[in-house]
């Protein structure tokens, strides 16, 4: 039972960045510029780093032949425990950018939890990780700024990813039973804590962007317990393509 | 950090980051610990950061510089504690300003110059200190890329980490 409830929390926290990671992998070659191209394609890469420490710890709890490959790649649709956040697509650089700085403000704000878990092995990772993704928030919350205080277009646009990707923040913040069960274990914290001072992070930075959160938006959840966007296919065909077309192969 | 012997030091320094060659990665600070089990050495080495995909040619160039000395070594990925810059030797970075990289400065310098405020990063190539950010990521992951404004050369920085 525990073991299963740590898999599952694995899969939580490491979804997120595969489905990111893989989002941000996109864009290379395709950045709007040669900076952020490079940037947003290291960023990727740090996080696929990342879910490689969380998939080979889960494939040992896992035990069997489960290999960090087979839980990455060889999953359905629903069995992926991301946030509908961060399946949303590379509409434009605003949208990129305003899902990285929503996710990284949460994956800060997480990490700096984990660092104190009781499991080692999360304390582990997330201490190598957390260093990473400080640099992840830095970029992401610059460009906010440099996007939302720039031109009128700039701007606007901004506010548009703002308007569309809100509605997915919240999730992030809602336990689901695995959460729950990990938070009382003392392996994760409880993440309704972490709300209030994620609001107060982002809305100081939205400020900043002279852009603003909907005060009615209607929020979305879903993705963590497996009822994806119509999004989340597509991105796992590609994603897929290579494991399922040559089985158990490898780089 | 201890090893076994000074020829098996010598055996690691001997290997390279492949994607920095004139830095062993004995200087690079990310051999944490060597073992000898009978005739087997089991070696722990630590990334710089998680997705570096240098660690597993690293680990293979150990096993093979091992091999060519007759002895067998087994490589062990370790996380905690985590890789810092402040693990590279003096040596280390000195070798890597001769190569053209700017070694990491202090966390303070580091952060002026990657937000753009004031800049005290020296050129490697003719050591201006007029120097301006292209891009907070170079190359690889653990370098941004720097232009010098006097000789007009592009550098890269191996950023701070701590």
């Amino acid at each position: 039972m525990e073991q299963k409830a740590l898999y599952d929390y694995l899969l939580l926290i490491g979804d997120n960045s595969a489905i990111l990671g893989q989002r941000l992998g996109e864009l290379c070659g395709h950045g709007p510029e040669l900076e952020t191209d490079i940037a947003l394609t290291n960023v990727s890469l740090d996080l696929f780093g990342q879910v490689r420490n969380y998939f080979q710890y889960a494939a040992k709890v896992a035990g069997e032949d489960a290999t960090e490959d087979s839980i990455a790649m060889l999953r359905l649709e629903h069995e992926y425990k991301n946030s509908l956040l961060v399946e949303q697509p590379n509409r434009d650089f605003a949208y990129v950018i305003c899902r990285q700085f929503l996710f990284d403000t949460y994956h800060q704000l997480l990490l700096n939890e984990l660092v104190n878990s009781k499991n080692d092995q999360i304390a582990a990772i997330a201490k190598k990780s957390i260093k990473e993704v400080d640099y992840h928030y830095d970029i992401s919350s610059t460009w906010m700024q440099r996007l939302g205080d720039g031109t009128e277009e700039s701007n606007k646009r901004l506010q548009d990813a703002l308007d569309f990707l809100w509605r997915y923040s919240m999730e992030l913040f809602k336990p689901t039973d695995t959460e729950i069960i990990m938070a009382e274990m003392g392996v994760g914290p409880d993440l309704e804590t972490l709300r209030p001072v994620y609001l107060e992070r982002v809305k100081d930075i939205f400020l900043k962007s002279n852009v603003i959160a909907k005060e009615d938006a209607i929020f979305q959840y879903g993705g963590k317990t497996g009822t994806h966007t119509e999004y989340l296919g597509y991105i796992l065909a590609e994603f897929q393509y290579m494991q399922r077309a040559y089985p158990n192969m490898q780089w | 950090m201890e090893v076994a012997s000074p020829e098996i030091e010598e055996i690691l320094r001997s290997v390279s980051d492949p994607e920095i060659p004139v830095l062993s990665i004995m200087d690079m600070g990310i051999v944490r610990k060597v073992e000898q089990e009978g005739e087997r050495y089991k070696i722990d080495i630590t990334p710089t950061y998680s997705g570096c995909p240098a660690m597993d040619t690293i680990g293979d160039d150990i096993k093979a510089a091992f091999k060519q000395e007759g002895l067998e070594a087994e490589i062990n990925l370790v996380l905690s504690p985590a890789w810092t810059t402040d693990w590279i030797t003096e040596r280390g970075k000195a070798a890597l300003e001769k190569y053209g990289i700017a070694a990491p400065r202090e966390k303070s310098v580091d952060k002026a110059a990657l937000l753009g405020e004031k800049n005290q990063l020296e050129c490697p190539r003719c050591g201006s200190k007029d120097t301006k950010m292209v891009s907070r990521f170079g190359s690889t992951a653990c370098k941004a890329l720097f232009q010098c404004n006097d000789c007009h050369e592009p550098f890269d920085y191996f950023k701070c980490l701590k």
